[in-house]
């Protein structure tokens, strides 16, 4: 190795004495760093604004080249994950929507097992709603219980709510029921605290009509009604609906009828296979309907058939 | 310290000046203490700057860089123990002043008293600017280069230089 000339020889001792120096400056000599009054020795003060340009920059571009391969070169896998993640979602989707149905379903069983084991002497099938009326005049449903379950024509079908209708046809493992809301239905029934009784029937819309109030009875609107069991179908003090509406008529009211029951929302029923009367209690709180005014009290549910959700269950 | 150096660059041949045994490093500790200590009694010798003038002298004299840069070194580190500044920052500014007077020694005829009263300004000039840098830069205290005090100082320094000059003449070795 050939020796330095006399002249850079004297430059790398001038580099090296300085260098020298500088660092038994930094050694010695302490620098406020912050405004809490710490020191810190000025040799890492200059090591770390040495060394963090460079650390910076290595992290910049370390960083620059994972983002470019993150969101240019990795592309694929993130199509690939976001369609996965998608697909995932949809099915979570699903299944919320299938839970929350097996919730409500299972809040209507509890109330229907609760009915029936308030009722032990009543006997009563429940039954799924497992078909609706085929055309736009009628208000029928078929249920998956039948003859062989001891269905028969003309008994009686109510929810925890109230009551539903009356099967009008029994097969082996159907019957098919006509709503309450139907023109040709009708329910013998009474306003529960003036007991002036009238039928209760359809008019192929959501509300029912009773028919033959005199215009002398007294009616208000909210006022509870109730089977009467004159029927012969349903037992005794069923609730039917909540008074809507009144009018003076030419020779009888004219009333109308909230039903109790959410017709338009059925799943499960209660066929009662008897038309003996109940042995129903009245002390049960309002949860069968909405009274129209908040000073009226509403048709009161069959005792027993606690809801767990009532403000779910009434239109 | 060596007193004796030999120089030669290309075909020209420069004198390099021999002094007294013993003259260097006398001259450099009267020159410290004397740094340190005139100001007690006279507050205007602070603009002096005694230990710049004994390095720029003997660097321009000795016109070795190495030796100029060392010696540089040797004075500035001695005149920071000496005050209340930190080891280091006098004598990276004379190390560099050693150098750069060591290095023009080698290449220019200092002997005249022009030549070195204009060759101490500006180095004096350097070295203060040095000073402030490494302050500044190192040590992130804020000073200001070219006040009229600078001006003073350089005047004073390098008028005092050319008669400090002279006596150190006599020193030589003929």
């Amino acid at each position: 190795m050939a020796p330095l000339p006399s002249r850079h020889r004297s430059l790398f001792l001038l580099a090296g004495v300085v260098l020298l120096q500088v660092l038994l400056l930094a050694i010695q000599i302490r620098t406020v760093e912050s405004a809490d009054g710490s020191r810190s020795r000025l040799i890492r003060v200059w090591s770390v604004s040495a060394v963090s340009p460079f650390e910076r920059s290595g992290a910049w571009g370390i960083g620059r080249i994972r983002d470019a391969w993150r969101h240019y070169f990795a592309l694929s896998d993130t199509a690939r994950e976001n369609e996965a993640l998608r697909r995932e979602n949809g099915q979570l989707k699903l299944d919320v929507m299938q839970l929350q149905g097996k919730s409500a379903e299972a809040d209507r069983l509890a109330a229907l097992l609760n009915f029936k084991q308030k009722q032990a002497k009543v006997p009563m099938v429940v039954a799924r709603v497992i078909g609706s009326n085929a055309d736009a005049n009628s208000a029928v449903i078929f249920l998956d219980q039948g003859q062989h379950e001891g269905i028969r024509k003309n008994m009686g079908v109510i929810t925890p709510e109230g009551v539903v209708g009356k099967v009008i046809e029994s097969y082996r493992d159907t019957s098919q029921v006509l709503l309450l809301t139907d023109r040709d239905s009708g329910v013998g029934a009474m306003i529960a605290n003036s007991r002036v009784q009238s039928p209760v029937g359809g008019m192929g819309e959501p509300l029912l009509n009773m028919k033959y109030v005199g215009n002398d009875d007294e009616v208000k609107v909210g006022d509870r009604v109730v089977t009467s069991g004159m029927d012969r179908i349903f037992p005794k003090d069923l609730p039917v609906g909540v008074v809507s509406d009144v009018k003076p008529g030419n020779s009888f009211k004219q009333i109308r009828v909230r039903p109790s029951a959410s017709l338009e929302k059925l799943e499960e029923v209660i066929v009662l296979l008897t038309t003996d009367p109940l042995s129903l209690k009245q002390d049960t709180p309002v949860a069968g309907a909405t009274p129209a005014s908040p000073s009226q009290p509403a048709a009161q549910p069959i005792s027993g058939l606690t809801n767990p959700k009532p403000a779910e269950k009434h239109p | 310290m060596n007193d004796t150096f030999d120089l030669r660059i290309g075909e020209s041949h420069i004198e390099v000046h021999k002094f007294l045994g013993g003259t260097i490093l006398l001259s450099v500790i009267i020159a410290v203490i004397a740094q340190s200590f005139l100001p007690v009694y006279i507050s205007k010798a602070g603009i002096l700057d005694l230990p710049l003038l004994i390095t720029i002298y003997f660097g321009l004299s000795r016109r070795n860089p190495s030796t100029g840069l060392l010696l540089g070194t040797f004075v500035g580190l001695l005149q920071d123990s000496l005050s209340k500044t930190p080891l280091g920052l006098f004598g990276i500014a004379k190390t560099i002043i050693g150098y750069l007077a060591s290095s023009i020694g080698a290449r220019l005829d200092t002997e005249h008293p022009l030549a070195r009263f204009a060759l101490t300004g500006a180095f004096f000039v350097v070295h203060q600017a040095i000073v402030v840098l490494v302050q500044k830069v190192l040590l992130a205290q804020a000073q200001p280069l070219f006040t009229m005090k600078l001006l003073v100082a350089t005047l004073v320094n390098s008028v005092l230089a050319v008669f400090l000059y002279f006596l150190l003449d006599r020193l030589r070795k003929s």
